[in-house]
């Protein structure tokens, strides 16, 4: 397949059905030498959910932490081409790299919650942002921990420790943290793939809750729970030169019953490798 | 990789083929015991179609397990779920045999209005073309699959010949009524099985290119 034909269609893919949150263009990323992305063009439609697929290894990750720049975190991580929210390039000179993770949240593959109470978890973004009245941060947490649904479980254990509660209520703790700054974008990296199956599907209904005001782009190892929960599917794999590259972007109903790319294909009904 | 799930999906193949031989046979079946007057032979054909309608059931079953223990997805679903579908379209078919065996069972000693010749005919053009269908289905052989509706002009044509003819006769002598009804009925079921072949063949394109629509036939009716 040519890639640059298809490539051009990966943007126009989304943008039919909704408009574009974000759009990636000829994205490469390297870590020092190594050219880890290469050539990716995307494209984000708001409020919905599009998942990034693939074996491992080919960069689905360092594609979603392009997203809000967490690459910039590690050394000798360099980016070219550009990423842009409502038309503003993220790697713009002068860009507040902290307003954007604010506005890109993200969720880790490990509930990670602070050492603090479940309160304090959710206040500590507010803030660090300067709201410091207490009213207004009660305000805040309730509200946060009622959208990732969490609140009825625990709003009589607010002041325990955040890590007293249990995985599945951990994880959806850090998705009320992400929240509570009122972000944007909404980036999962495996958000499930630690917990068990009843919470892996409160994650995915909540997702669904999510989506109506968030726009969320997820990266996931199982395919049947990127069936379930999203819009969207990218699905990437390394080319010749090692180097992550999109081969794919559909409407996921596309993508898990007739997949254009063999290798797409060979992937999702598990013959790849 | 999946060498278990492509066992599986083997057997299914494997067992379809089966369903689809002797649904094959009773067609054949149906309208030899009907011309021979045998009508020991049509009710063996009548009680087959047990055996049929079960290991249809049989099928769909294995189908179901293969779905929910191994999460098809592209072109393992469109397969899984084709199967399903052409176990179907196969009952049905041998719904039709089974009609065709009824004829006969409640013609009783009546003798045939006319000798058959026609009625055969369209009875051995079905089985053909169900017998290639089901082979283009497993080996995904799309363009068998799209030539194949196309011959159901020749098992129209027979059937307009053959509804033709009875009303010759009926016209010329209202009490063969009964007679040129019973065999009308017996065509009409040979038409209608071989509407259904070009299901089969929907679907084996459905499969290999993941494009479900419905094939040309030149339909004259």
């Amino acid at each position: 397949m040519k890639m640059e034909i298809a490539e051009s269609v990966f943007l126009m893919a989304a943008a039919v059905e909704s408009p574009a949150k974000m759009i990636v263009r000829d994205l490469a990323v390297f870590y020092g030498k190594f050219r880890a992305l290469n050539g990716v063009n995307l494209s984000i439609p708001t409020r919905m959910i599009t998942a990034i697929i693939g074996p491992s290894g080919c960069g689905k990750s360092t594609l979603l932490r392009s997203f809000n720049r967490m690459n910039d975190l590690t050394s000798n991580c360099r980016v070219e081409g550009e990423i842009t929210m409502e038309g503003e390039n993220l790697y713009a000179p002068g860009v507040d790299v902290v307003d954007i993770r604010r506005r890109v949240g993200m969720v880790f593959q490990r509930p990670n919650p602070f050492p603090k109470s479940i309160y304090d978890n959710v206040a500590y973004g507010p803030r660090l942002y300067g709201i410091h009245r207490r009213s207004d941060l009660d305000g805040i947490v309730e509200r946060s921990l009622k959208s990732a649904a969490l609140w009825d479980e625990i709003k009589d254990k607010l002041h325990q420790s955040g890590l007293s509660i249990s995985g599945g209520q951990q994880q959806r703790l850090c998705i009320a943290r992400a929240l509570a700054v009122e972000p944007e974008v909404i980036l999962m990296d495996e958000p499930a793939s630690a917990l068990d199956p009843i919470s892996t599907l409160k994650i995915e209904e909540l997702m669904q809750e999510l989506k109506k005001d968030y726009t969320i782009v997820i990266v996931t190892h199982n395919m049947q729970q990127a069936a379930r929960v999203s819009d969207f599917t990218a699905m990437m794999m390394i080319d010749d030169a090692r180097a992550g590259r999109l081969i794919e972007y559909d409407a996921t109903n596309i993508i898990f019953t007739r997949p254009k790319d063999k290798r797409t294909e060979d992937y999702v009904t598990g013959r790849f490798g | 990789m999946r060498k278990n799930f492509e066992k599986e999906i083997q057997h299914l193949k494997d067992e379809l083929l089966v369903l689809g031989s002797v649904v094959e046979a009773q067609i054949l079946g149906s309208v030899e015991s009907l011309k021979k007057r045998d009508l020991d032979a049509s009710r063996r054909i009548y009680e087959t179609d047990d055996q049929v309608n079960s290991k249809r059931y049989a099928i769909e079953e294995q189908v179901m397990i293969v779905i929910a223990t191994q999460q098809p997805m592209a072109h393992d679903l469109r397969l899984l779920a084709s199967i399903l579908e052409v176990s179907g379209e196969l009952e049905r078919m041998g719904d039709y045999a089974k009609g065709i065996a009824t004829v006969s069972i409640r013609m009783g000693d009546e003798p045939l209005l006319k000798p058959l010749i026609d009625i055969p005919r369209m009875a051995e053009k079905g089985a053909d073309m169900l017998h290639r269908a089901l082979g283009a289905f497993v080996h995904e052989d799309v363009e068998a699959a799209r030539a194949i509706p196309a011959e159901d002009d020749e098992v129209d044509g027979l059937y307009n010949q053959i509804y033709h003819e009875l009303m010759l006769f009926v016209i010329q002598d209202a009490k063969t009524i009964e007679r040129a009804n019973w065999l009308l009925w017996v065509a009409h079921n040979l038409e209608r099985l071989a509407d259904r072949v070009s299901n089969i063949c929907e679907r084996t394109v459905f499969i290999a290119t993941g494009e479900l629509k419905e094939l040309e036939k030149h339909d004259k009716k």
